[in-house]
């Protein structure tokens, strides 16, 4: 299988730059271009007896799009999920293997996983607004993590907000429920969530995949605006949408990683012949 | 932001400001606190079914002792020859309990197939809420409303039947009044749970409403309705104030349908406060008895209705 | 077609046989409950004056003053001690022990409990209580109160908490929060009308429950001003007194239909509220 060799030469030994002791904050902005943000490692995962990642290695770059692509249930989603250990909410479900953020294995027991959430974002398929208001729905994860003044709150929320491109439409309905936006700014919302608190990675899990195209331009848009703060790996059923929007691509098929490359040339000069019939549409 | 007192670990991920620290401690803590509380409370209601259980043991043994098995064979409750059986007191409950059901199964099944096949759409909820209403009047009112205007109305009716309007069986068509609303709750809710497609394609093949609700609906909700039945049992077994007024409080045994009798509820309810040492601990092991009949009732209702949900997801 | 049409026309006229008999049925019902409330409001609107509520009751004359305040207080603390216990018990259900068999169990249990006979509970409290205190008490009538109203919460707060899409949760435990913070946050503020409706028919329920309070809270003629140490007069138990040890007096029995129609109005009216609740979520 030809799931090692496809990606860049640095090898899983090479630490990437770490600056120790940084705040959650400071960080987004450290990440040195193209160095190596999120390493993977022989990584294996199983729903109990179900066997759904099979020796995945892969290097993730920082400030790039990352797209995963395949046919359904080929565990493009599973991986994803395990960036934030998601998984770990539910029992029978466990990962062997190295998964690496700036150099250190976010599976270790000393890691908080609450911690580890805060620092990688991540956005679902479905919109999922909580049931409070705009405002609460933002100020929800920063209040975990900081005490901030009413003042520098709203300056926050504003910030996030404008971030995702939504500020404009819901600034007079600050007070109003997150549930009542439309699907799109809902999803936009969503977004704004994960930014208010500054993660370093973004996962986007399908984000598009319940919207109309109009909102789903509004979403790329914003993709190819946050990648210049964040690391952002994303999960598109869409092979336009990963052509579009992101720098690397990687063809995963009934749980293996086939082919990781850059993005321009997995689509015009695929290695394998699996990755080119489905990009082809041949089948998925 | 507060980044004072940065950790010296070198991992990004371990790294963190004093605030981002202190929060972090207290939710873990607070995490903890919550998981087990509730966990806690949970436990309480295992201990709560077994309080009652112990409580009513020890308090009912002495009577338990003295008496052993005739405190179920002696046909009469006399306190004041320290004499009690509890036979007339279960006979009562339970003929009380079979007239109620008889009279309210048909009854609710007729309003719950014409709440879901018949009713106009804009009726259906004020009726449905009407109806579930009725199950909220406390018991007491129910009582009070017997004694008043049905034991007369019967005893008008018929003198021969109801010499004095009191007894079993109006005591049995009281409590039919008040579990008719909880059966036809229960078999309303379980007959919205058959698939619209289901009744579309027996609509579909030309059957009349009677036809569809007999050979689709009712089959397939079965034993969704025997658990709604039986629920309306164990309230019926249970209930006190309504009975108390109506039931006679004759304290000896005889078969009768008609004639004046008591309830196990009814019992304790009138002779409580004023029994002393044998009698209290007589009265509370019918207590103990009733809880055992309508646990074991209920327990049947509830798995019932379990292996109902099961088949309907 | 001869044949045929006798018997659609036979089908036919069974139909409406029956249809008939269920309509008879509902208007038998709907009968009821008209024939019981045109009692009450016939027998108790006479009875209640303005005395009726600032008069304490008396073996002549008299009102139902202390035992209106009395009922409020002992439905107030059955209903907050309840609802304390039910929304964590039910709480763990839901979010910790969906899976578990101990949930399981404490959920057949708790359905059991939940239809336990009112009278039993009070003996029960007797045994716990009023027994080793050596005499009855509001506290007692309280807590037999609070038994009642424990399971039916817990069945609310559990059936409510799991209408709360897992999604939220994710998205809630994505961004780093606890558990803990993501079920009062995020799954209490989705379920707060439901859980608010169980409280308000459990409430409605406990205020008209007689039975237990004969073996517990008892009754007074006197007015009493919190002191829940001491026997609490209520209104059940006046009503129920006067109906039976005090019904040679006519003004007693008058004065028990006015109580029996304040408590049915009272009880209704808890109800309307608490469905009105439960359409406004299930609107959202």
């Amino acid at each position: 299988m030809p799931s090692t060799n496809a990606y860049s030469a640095s090898t899983p030994e090479t630490k990437p730059q770490v600056t120790p002791g940084v705040t959650l904050a400071e960080r987004g902005a450290k990440n040195t271009p193209n160095s190596t943000k999120l390493l993977v490692e022989d990584l294996n995962f199983y729903y109990g007896k179900f066997h759904a990642l099979k020796n995945i290695s892969m290097e993730i770059p920082a400030n790039e799009v990352t797209a995963f692509i395949g046919p359904s249930g080929c565990g493009k989603s599973t991986l994803l999920r395990c960036f934030n250990r998601i998984h770990d909410l539910y029992p029978n479900m466990h990962t062997k293997g190295r998964l690496m953020l700036d150099g250190y294995d976010i599976n270790d027991r000393s890691i908080d996983i609450n911690l580890l959430r805060a620092r990688v974002g991540m956005v679902f398929q479905r919109p999922t607004p909580f049931p409070m208001s705009v405002f609460d729905n933002i100020a929800f994860g920063v209040k975990l993590y900081e005490r901030l003044p009413r003042r520098e709150m709203e300056e926050r929320v504003e910030w996030a907000l404008r971030k995702a491109a939504l500020w404009d439409e819901v600034k007079d309905k600050l007070r109003q429920s997150g549930q009542a936006l439309s699907g799109g700014q809902q999803q936009r919302l969503c977004i704004a969530r994960s930014i208010a608190v500054r993660p370093e990675v973004i996962l986007l899990d399908e984000p598009t995949s319940a919207l109309d195209p109009i909102s789903t331009g509004y979403i790329e848009d914003l993709v190819n605006e946050l990648k210049q703060d964040y690391t952002i790996v994303i999960v598109t059923h869409n092979m336009q949408q990963a052509a579009r929007v992101s720098d690397m691509t990687a063809f995963m098929y009934l749980g293996e990683l086939i082919e990781y490359d850059r993005t321009s040339k997995i689509f015009t000069q695929p290695r394998n012949k699996q990755t080119e019939d489905y990009i082809t549409g041949r089948y998925g | 932001m507060s980044d004072s007192g940065r950790s010296e670990t070198s991992s990004p991920l371990l790294s963190m400001s004093q605030q981002e620290g202190r929060a972090l401690a207290r939710h873990g803590l607070m995490d903890r606190l919550f998981k087990n509380g509730t966990g806690a409370l949970a436990i309480l209601v295992l201990v709560l079914l077994g309080g009652i259980m112990l409580s009513l043991l020890i308090s009912s043994w002495p009577a338990l002792v003295t008496y052993g098995g005739q405190f179920f064979t002696e046909n009469r409750w006399a306190p004041n020859q320290q004499v009690f059986g509890a036979l007339p007191a279960i006979y009562g409950t339970l003929i009380t309990s079979l007239i109620a059901v008889v009279i309210a199964v048909p009854v609710s099944f007729g309003i719950a197939i014409f709440l879901t096949e018949l009713c106009p759409a804009v009726l259906r909820r004020p009726l449905g809420v009407t109806v579930e209403l009725l199950a909220g009047i406390p018991s007491i009112i129910y009582g009070m409303w017997g004694v008043l205007v049905l034991a007369p109305l019967l005893q008008w009716l018929s003198p021969t039947i109801f010499p004095t309007g009191t007894g079993l069986l109006t005591a049995g068509i009281i409590l039919a009044v008040m579990i008719i609303p909880f059966i036809t709750a229960t078999v309303r809710d379980v007959m919205n749970t058959v698939p619209a497609v289901l009744r579309e394609s027996a609509y579909g093949v030309g059957c009349t409403t009677w036809e569809v609700v007999r050979s689709v609906v009712l089959p397939s909700i079965r034993v969704g309705m025997v658990g709604g039945v039986i629920l309306g049992l164990g309230r019926a077994l249970g209930e006190t104030m309504a009975v108390t007024f109506v039931i006679g409080n004759n304290l000896f045994f005889s078969a009768t349908l008609t004639g004046q009798g008591t309830s196990i509820a009814a019992l304790i309810a009138t002779q409580f406060n004023e029994s002393t040492g044998v009698q209290r601990s007589a009265l509370l092991a019918l207590g103990l008895i009733l809880f055992l009949i309508t646990f074991a009732v209920l327990a049947c209702a509830r798995l019932m209705l379990k292996r109902m949900q099961r088949r309907m997801p | 077609m001869q044949h045929s049409n006798s018997l659609y026309r036979k089908r036919k006229l069974l139909n409406r046989t029956v249809m008939v008999l269920c309509s008879a049925a509902a208007l038998f019902g709907i009968f009821w409950l008209l024939a019981i409330l045109a009692t009450l409001l016939w027998q108790g609107v006479t009875a209640i004056e303005w005395s009726t509520f600032t008069e304490r009751t008396r073996m002549s004359g008299g009102g139902l003053g202390n035992a209106i305040l009395g009922s409020i207080m002992l439905t107030l603390g059955g209903t907050i001690i309840g609802t304390i216990i039910g929304v964590g018990a039910g709480t763990w259900l839901a979010e910790y022990g969906r899976n578990a068999v101990l949930g399981s169990v404490i959920r057949f249990i708790n359905d059991v409990l939940l239809s336990a006979p009112s009278v039993i509970i009070g003996l029960f409290i007797y045994a716990l209580v009023v027994l080793p205190m050596g005499h009855f008490s509001g506290w007692a009538g309280i807590l037999a109160l609070a038994v009642i109203v424990i399971p039916v919460v817990i069945r609310a707060t559990e059936d409510m908490l799991k209408l709360v899409p897992d999604s939220l949760r994710e998205a809630a435990s994505a961004m780093g929060a606890h558990r803990w913070w993501v079920v009062v946050r995020v799954c209490y503020s989705g379920a707060r009308a439901g859980i608010i409706t169980g409280i308000l028919l459990a409430c409605a329920r406990i205020s008209g429950e007689t039975a237990p309070l004969i073996f517990t809270s008892l009754n007074s003629n006197q007015w009493n001003f919190f002191d829940l140490g001491s026997e609490m007069p209520n209104l059940p138990m006046t009503i129920y007194q006067n109906m039976t040890i005090n019904s040679f007096i006519p003004r007693q029995v008058e004065l028990a239909w006015g109580g029996a129609l304040i408590l049915t109005l009272t009880i209704l009216v808890l109800n309307i509220i608490a469905r009105f609740m439960s359409r406004d979520t299930n609107k959202r």
